[in-house]
């Protein structure tokens, strides 16, 4: 018990000197929701170092389904919504979010012109970090079958053949294939490598069901035969596991997750030493990765009043300061958009997908409805029950119901 | 009972009937009957951390004007009910004169999400109810014939699978299932195939989630018919034994009649919360395997865009089914009535 009190005391102190060190004051509410991953939590923690008014946060998962009806009312139950280029589209088709160029005006002095996320002219939201999935393998292994890191998906498959058939790891590839989400947001990456585009040019008709799109899908049906049979039930969570109990070798992986990846109580020293992250590999000879460039970002509501959103404003402003970067640990949780950032050794992975020119998730108001259709109809081409072209076809079929319910055809 | 006397005893629940079973039901079926307005789309210039793009937006101002012209929406009649997400019509109709005769049909039906989800939620319904009320009569006669300083115990542990919340009792098998856990291990094992994986096959992935509904709610059968068990008159099974009867038969011609009516009963219920089978899907991570209506009612409303009028019709459509579903037990019951009012 003493030990619990001296650890509270010494964890209010510090908050105090820290809040000391750089003030907030603000004088309303402030109420945010988001995603649950540590940088998130850093944004949260920080921002509830501001006195004056409550702030409340609430981080989780399943920010996407709340975020929406809890900025719908009004006045709105939360003040800021923190969202990514997919989950701002959202917010934007529903109208809850307020342009922030008067509070820029105001209070934003130090944001770099890149953090601004501007749609049609009007600031809607501030970046705060970068994302990708990337690259992430056991040097170890790739050293002992004697090849480099592959740069290709054709290289990786090769190498998890070698691997497999050495005796060293039956199931060697990972992939966060589980049917939903985690599984269309694969074929977006893939289908990106291999040049296909979603849509028609200027419409909302889906344009999947393309030669790009059936190579897209035979290569991930490849891939799968080097990943645990159960591979339609594995999301990012399960993914790691495998690769931190050291039965995966080679997997493409969020960079938001690579530093957090082999810290994990119980993972073996060889996992952690053989450990070793690479930018997006390429696919069928193409230039651009497979793979998509993410920010995540904070927005304010529409519905509350002037004060509340001033507060907000404030309050993320303090939250996401230029001196946090000087804190090596908060530096190593992400790759920071924030002016005196210094990459890490984690964001390799996340420049280098940068540097290579990735495609950013498509923004689109027709986007999230195409990404379900695609997570609930691809498991059975997976699962060997349909040919490449059905499984296809019934995606745009299950769009078009869709966007026809919603407008959009 | 006089009218009305009868008229203010029933007002309270009547209230409560229609504000929480009828006005509900009405929201939805008028949800489904509407849809969003159309989307006025423009063209803008993005720019973020990864430079400027041209894409395409909604036009808030345009739409905003729509959307206080009409606050429902459009309405679209069963166009929702129709379109391939639900009864798909169209679809079925294609494949029927597409030459395949019934086969085509039937391959198209596997294909669409309404029929899938309806065929998985009858298997689980038809094999899980009837099983559940087998094995809570078996254990209910079992745990009747123990030592009276057992009973107690032998009730607490066989009522443990309901006590446990469905997400998490299935979250809990769903990692002993797993290729590297406890039973799916037992199970490799026991089969000598290293590869075998309940997860990875549909059949298998059915045969769990059967399995699972089985184990969950057969207390629930065993507490109704323990409790029924009690009530039986000792003297008919006296005068049976007398007569001969082996113990088959005292619960063949005695128990069993005696505990018909809440066989009805646990049927009844059971029918009703199987149909609605949900919570397994999720736990069990199933819906590349398995889905049922409810899990697409949740799944239109948990992605990024909602879509809040096939959630609605969905939700109709269940309700229509259940109804079905009951219709036969609803029947006799009223028959039943009937009769004992005469």
């Amino acid at each position: 018990m003493k030990g619990i009190h001296s650890m509270i005391a010494s964890g209010v102190a510090l908050m105090l000197a820290a809040s000391a060190a750089s003030a907030c004051t603000i004088s309303a509410r402030v109420s945010i929701v988001g995603n649950e991953f540590p940088a998130i939590q850093t944004i949260g923690a920080q921002a509830k170092e501001c006195t004056g008014a409550e702030v409340s946060t609430n981080l989780t998962k399943d920010h996407q389904t709340i975020n929406v009806p809890g900025m719908q009312g009004n006045p709105a139950e939360y003040t800021s919504a923190i969202i990514a280029n997919s989950s701002i589209v959202a917010l934007m088709n529903e109208d809850v979010i307020r342009p922030l160029d008067d509070l820029i005006e105001k209070h934003g002095q130090g944001l770099k012109p890149s953090q601004l996320i501007t749609i049609d002219g009007k600031v809607m939201a501030v970046a705060f970090m970068a994302n990708a999935q990337h690259l992430v393998y056991r040097a170890d292994i790739l050293k002992k079958i004697g090849v480099e890191a592959p740069r290709t998906y054709e290289e990786m498959l090769a190498a998890a053949k070698m691997i497999r058939d050495q005796g060293i790891m039956e199931n060697p590839i990972g992939g966060a294939y589980k049917a939903g989400w985690g599984l269309a947001q694969e074929f977006n990456n893939m289908f990106l490598g291999h040049g296909g585009r979603h849509f028609k040019a200027g419409s909302a008709h889906p344009n999947i069901n393309t030669p790009e799109g059936i190579k897209t899908l035979e290569m991930m049906k490849s891939l799968s035969e080097y990943m645990n049979p159960d591979f339609l039930t594995h999301d990012n969570n399960e993914t790691n596991a495998e690769f931190r109990a050291g039965n995966v070798a080679i997997m493409n992986m969020w960079g938001s997750r690579a530093e957090t990846l082999v810290t994990a109580d119980g993972v073996s020293q060889e996992v952690i030493d053989g450990f070793a992250i690479r930018g997006p590999m390429t696919v069928d000879g193409g230039t651009t990765p497979a793979s998509t460039l993410w920010w995540d970002g904070w927005t304010v509501a529409k519905n509350i009043p002037d004060d509340e959103a001033e507060a907000t404003f404030i309050a993320l402003m303090h939250a996401i300061r230029p001196e946090l970067m000087e804190d090596d640990g908060i530096a190593r949780q992400a790759v920071w958009l924030i002016d005196g950032y210094k990459p890490t050794s984690a964001s390799a992975g996340v420049i280098e997908a940068a540097e290579m020119k990735t495609i950013p998730y498509p923004m689109i108001p027709y986007m999230g409805l195409l990404h379900t259709a695609l997570g609930n109809e691809l498991a059975d081409f997976l699962q060997g029950k349909e040919s490449a072209e059905q499984a296809l076809s019934d995606v745009e079929a299950a769009y078009r119901a869709a966007a026809k319910e919603k407008g959009f055809l | 009972m006089k009218h009305r006397s009868f008229f203010w005893f029933f007002l309270p629940t009547g209230l409560a009937m229609l504000l929480f079973i009828a006005m509900p039901i009405v929201s939805v079926i008028i949800q489904s009957l509407y849809a969003p307005h159309e989307s006025v789309l423009i063209t803008v210039e993005n720019c973020g951390p990864f430079g400027c793009t041209e894409e395409t937006t909604i036009d808030q101002e345009a739409t905003r004007a729509l959307e206080e012209a009409k606050p429902l929406g459009r309405f679209v009649g069963l166009d929702i009910y129709r379109d391939r997400g639900h009864l798909a019509f169209a679809e079925l109709r294609e494949a029927w004169q597409s030459g395949q005769g019934i086969r085509g049909v039937i391959d198209t039906l596997g294909n669409l999400p309404f029929y899938r989800a309806i065929t998985f939620t009858l298997v689980f319904t038809f094999t899980v109810t009837p099983s559940l009320i087998v094995l809570g009569l078996l254990i209910a006669l079992a745990v009747n014939s123990l030592h009276r300083h057992l009973k107690g115990l032998m009730i607490f542990f066989s009522l443990l699978p309901m006590i446990v919340t469905p997400l998490i009792g299935s979250l809990i098998l769903f990692w002993m299932i797993d290729s590297r856990g406890i039973l799916g291990t037992a199970l490799q094992s026991i089969f000598e195939n290293p590869d075998l994986s309940l997860k990875a096959s549909s059949e298998l992935t059915w045969l769990v989630l059967i399995i699972y509904g089985i184990w969950h709610s057969a207390p629930f059968a065993f507490v109704v018919f323990y409790a029924g068990l009690q009530t039986l008159p000792s003297d008919q099974l006296e005068a049976a034994r007398i007569d001969g009867a082996t113990r088959w038969q005292q619960v063949r011609y005695v128990v069993i009649p005696h505990l018909m009516p809440l066989v009805t009963f646990v049927a009844l219920i059971q029918l009703m919360d199987n149909f609605r089978i949900f919570e397994p899907i999720v736990g069990f991570n199933a819906s590349a395997h398995a889905t049922s209506l409810s899990w697409i009612i949740f799944n239109d409303l948990a992605g990024e865009t909602r879509q809040l009028s096939a959630a609605a019709t969905t939700s109709v459509l269940t309700i229509i089914g259940v109804a079905i579903l009951l219709s036969p037990v609803l029947v006799r019951t009223w028959r039943e009535y009937r009769g004992s009012y005469r």
